[in-house]
């Protein structure tokens, strides 16, 4: 495959309420925050993916609503459906199939405007699931438990995550939570579904991403500091709760797998250089860092506790503070690319890890309990 | 940023989606709900290829993507898999928190049921315990026919 | 490295109003082994999986999730994409691209929906803004029928020329066993059906349709392996232009997003004279006006020449350039489903295998899809593998 790169990344800051933007409003400013980061104009932009999901936004067809504003007008545009790490897989391949040069990608939410147990209890089968009132935290709090007992996965472990994360995002200018906990902090908050206590659980934030990505060509035109797209892969897990066994992450393990293949990383722990993983609940980042190979299966507690996934760890996670401490839902996992880039710039600020990042990892999810993962590489070269 | 907002309110329009729904069960599943309903019995279904017998029943297998073959007699008593204490109450709940989620995997079966715990203190439950379903006076072919599980 | 990309297998349920014995999952699934039967493929040829449909008409949030038993995406990657009636051709453009890409050498697609489910206006009026357009836009119909009266108004076409291109669609649908409405009708019966709104009838809209559509793209160096005649992708185009619907311009009730997709279909494909060039159209025609309007937005007629064009006979079966041989959209529309149809019958002319409803020697041909706000997409298919 020919080669593409993030040549441009915006954001907005994360809030628990945007009442001064209407949700196109808020895509706006990301974009035009993503072509003045990529020194470019939206005469430059090719084609335009947007993501968006109908159930969040309050409305069918929610693409319609941010198309003027993702510069749709006589564009090239299309939509996809879940989290932002999947709408930019879509949008390299429409720079790579020799149609456009310029690929805009955009991913929004206003979480503040839906009541999150209402929607993501419409994600279960209305057959022989929904009736039971189960929502993201109940069915994801099944999960912990199912992961916890299997590896002897103490909740001091996951608020070990928790507290790390939220420190880290003191250093993120655009985090919705600005929050110094400690590890007992999080032990002592309030419990919300058994083992998930509130600061195991992220908030529902509004906020919007854009990345311009390129292709080769154009890429090289463009300048600036191109993050170049190693690998990229996705894969899906089986649909009820009951068909998986919850404790393990074989589509996470698998999608890896080909996106480290492609990257040419043999070793993940040594050549990843940082990591933006999908931290819904403090306990999926445990799950992850084992599910891409950081360390070994059932060691996630210990890697964290070690320390090593710090900002000044060997494997740095989540040093944007991560969903933690922003969760615009369908924008997160662009949210992770766009801080993998920044990372790899060097242009991170006080998140920047303390080391030269060559190679970084950026992960997205869709659905209940890690059903789906995406996972990006990124470079330098 | 503008400073409009010093003056005026941000007016927040408030609305609500009300589509109704008329989701079909299809053949396989209305047999199971109905199964449930009459004879208070759960029935699976086995894979050709795999040997899986899924619970709740489908008509293609998950895993192997062909169509299960025969129905089998699933027991009402099963084994906790996980489980939760759900504690702050969402609006959408069949029940009052703190209530307990499960899921149970029915001795027969080789798929988990996600369902309710009841006449069992929330602190008390572990992974492994046996349950066995109570069901519902009036049935209605509806998976909450089962009212919920309870400790064997 | 670019690559070609064709569609090697096609199938689709036998679409009907209500589908009381099989739910979601299992229609799908229908579909997808109807397509995989058809490319003589097992779901392990499947590299991905692009799923669409309408979230609120089945009030399915994370469809791609949820439709894993049926849609055979289990452990690969899988992804949904939604933009309202164009989502089917969303999806096909999706399926090529990833294709095309490189990134996937089989892209399994699939549109559906079960329309039965939901009450589909109610569903369809959360399109629009909930501020500024909800409150005035009763579902698609009232937007559609702006279109016809102003039509009407501005090139003196009648209910007539209307009702001559739902009795073309409504025949050749008998044609076509998989289609959901499968009745002859004349002019006077379309004429004397109940007025929806002002001009259009009953009998000139598009049904709601419970159905899937499964369609498999395939690399070239593969595809030509896989079937004795691939379809091949020569160009696709989407114009979604408008966020509100009273952005648009009604006056003559041209579709301005049809005239700028078509203009770059034609563009990449190099096609100067549409109307000679082009052997088949599957045009998204929601109801009986467009297929007046929009086949001169594509550049088939001059303005308000729309109606000599169909009443000339040019467009049925046996004309110079049939439009929906299938029935077309007023016969069958499963949403979600409906725009990948439009794709999948022009593979199934392309190749020869269209039985009953075949237009004889297909080189070219063109897929629409039709949705949104006003949007409009275009595929152009061919015999020939592009240059
Ligand atoms: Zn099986």
């Amino acid at each position: 495959m020919e080669r593409a790169a993030i040549v441009g990344i915006g954001q907005t800051k994360a809030a628990g309420r945007f009442k001064e933007f209407n949700y196109p409003e808020l895509v706006y400013p990301a974009v035009v925050a993503a072509l003045e980061d990529a020194g470019i104009t939206i005469d430059d932009i090719d084609n335009v993916i947007t993501t968006s999901n109908d159930f969040w936004d309050g409305r069918t067809i929610a693409s319609m609503a941010t198309g003027d504003v993702s510069g749709c007008w006589d564009r090239n545009i299309s939509c996809v459906e879940g989290d932002g790490a999947f709408g930019a897989f879509y949008g390299m391949c429409r720079c790579l199939s020799g149609h456009y040069g310029t690929t805009l990608v955009t991913a929004y939410s206003k979480g503040s405007e839906s009541i999150s147990a209402y929607i993501t209890n419409a994600a279960f089968d209305p057959i022989y699931v929904r009736s039971l009132g189960l929502d993201m935290v109940s069915a994801c709090a099944l999960q912990a438990r199912r992961y916890m007992d299997r590896h002897n996965i103490s909740e001091e472990q996951c608020a070990v995550v928790s507290s790390k994360n939220h420190r880290n995002a003191l250093g993120n200018p655009n985090a919705h939570l600005h929050l110094d906990l400690s590890v007992e902090d999080v032990m002592g908050s309030r419990m919300i579904c058994d083992p998930l206590k509130l600061y195991d659980c992220s908030p529902v934030s509004d906020g919007a991403v854009a990345v311009v990505i390129a292709n080769e060509d154009r890429a090289r035109k463009i300048g600036g500091k191109p993050a170049w797209i190693k690998g990229v892969s996705f894969c899906m897990d089986n649909y009820l709760l009951g068909d998986r066994d919850l404790a393990e992450y074989s589509a996470l393990e698998k999608a890896a797998k080909k996106a480290y293949a492609a990257a040419g990383i043999s070793d993940p722990r040594k050549e990843i250089d940082v990591a933006e993983v999908y931290d819904a609940f403090s306990y999926q980042e445990l799950m992850w860092t084992e599910g891409l190979g950081l360390c070994e299966q059932g060691g996630g507690g210990k890697l964290a506790e070690s320390g090593a996934t710090g900002k000044t760890g060997d494997i740095p996670v989540n040093p944007s503070g991560g969903l933690l401490a922003s969760h615009p839902v369908i924008a997160a996992g662009l949210i992770r690319i766009a801080e993998a880039v920044r990372q790899i710039r060097g242009e991170a600020g006080d998140m920047q890890v303390d080391k030269d990042v060559r190679t970084a990892l950026a992960h997205g999810v869709n659905g209940v309990a890690g059903q789906s993962h995406c996972v990006w590489i990124l470079g330098k070269e | 940023m503008s400073n409009v907002w010093e003056s005026v309110e941000p007016r927040v329009y408030e609305s609500q989606i009300k589509v109704p729904y008329a989701w079909q069960a299809g053949e396989t599943a209305s047999r199971f709900l109905l199964t449930l309903k009459n004879e208070k019995k759960f029935l699976g279904k086995k894979c050709p290829k795999c040997a899986k017998v899924l619970m709740p029943p489908r008509k293609v297998c998950p895993y192997c993507f062909v169509e299960t073959g025969d129905w089998v007699d699933v027991s009402d008593e099963g084994v906790i898999e996980t489980f939760t204490v759900a504690r702050r109450d969402t609006g959408i709940m069949p029940l009052k928190p703190p209530f307990v989620y499960a899921v149970i995997r029915l001795d027969g079966a080789d798929t988990g049921l996600v369902h309710l715990l009841g006449e069992i203190e929330p602190g008390a439950v572990r992974a492994g315990m046996r349950v066995k379903a109570v069901f519902a006076e009036e049935r209605t072919g509806k998976i909450l026919d089962v009212e919920h599980f309870k400790p064997v | 490295m670019a690559r070609r990309a064709a569609i090697v297998a096609t199938g689709q349920t036998h679409h009907r109003s209500i589908r009381r014995d099989v739910n979601g999952q299992e229609i799908i699934n229908e579909a997808v082994t109807r397509c995989l039967e058809d490319g003589e493929l097992t779901i392990d040829d499947i590299d991905a999986v692009v799923i669409g449909n309408m979230d609120h008409f089945e009030g399915i949030n994370y469809v791609d999730c949820w439709s894993v038993d049926g849609s055979g995406g289990f452990m690969k990657p899988t992804m949904k994409l939604t933009t309202g009636g164009t989502t089917g051709s969303t999806l096909a453009i999706a399926g090529y691209h990833m294709v095309a890409s490189g990134a996937f050498d089989k892209v399994l697609v699939i549109g559906w929906e079960k329309n039965s489910e939901s009450d589909t206006t109610g569903a369809i009026n959360t399109a629009f803004d909930p501020i500024w357009d909800r409150p005035f836009f009763a579902g698609a119909i009232a937007g559609l029928a702006v279109t016809a009266q102003s039509y009407m108004d501005m090139y003196g076409a009648t209910p007539k020329d209307a009702a001559r291109v739902s009795v073309r669609d409504r025949r050749h649908a008998c044609l076509n066993p998989h289609a959901h409405l499968r009745k002859e009708v004349t002019i006077e019966e379309v004429l004397a059906s109940p007025m929806l709104a002002d001009p259009v009838c009953l009998l000139d809209m598009c049904p709601r349709t419970d159905g899937a559509c499964a369609v498999v793209y395939a690399a070239e160096g593969i595809a030509e392996k896989l079937c004795p005649q691939p379809a091949w992708v020569l160009g696709v185009a989407s114009r979604h232009m408008y966020s509100y619907v009273s952005d648009a311009d009604f006056s003559g009730g041209a579709l301005f997003s049809m005239a700028r997709a078509s203009q770059e279909l034609y563009r990449k494909v190099g096609i100067k004279e549409p109307l000679k060039e082009i052997d088949v159209i599957e045009l998204y025609q929601p109801f009986s006006w467009a297929g007046l309007i929009w086949i001169e937005d594509m550049g088939l007629a001059k303005k308000g020449e729309g109606p000599r064009l169909v009443w000339d006979g040019v467009t049925d079966l046996g004309g110079a350039l049939p439009i929906n041989p299938s029935g077309g959209v007023i016969s069958t529309n499963c949403i979600g489903a409906t725009a990948l149809i439009r794709s999948a019958e022009i593979a199934l002319q392309i190749q020869g295998k269209a039985g009953d409803r075949q237009v004889p020697d297909v080189n070219l041909g063109v897929a629409t899809g039709f949705g949104g706000c006003l949007w409009t997409d275009t595929l152009a298919y061919g015999k020939k593998k592009p240059e």
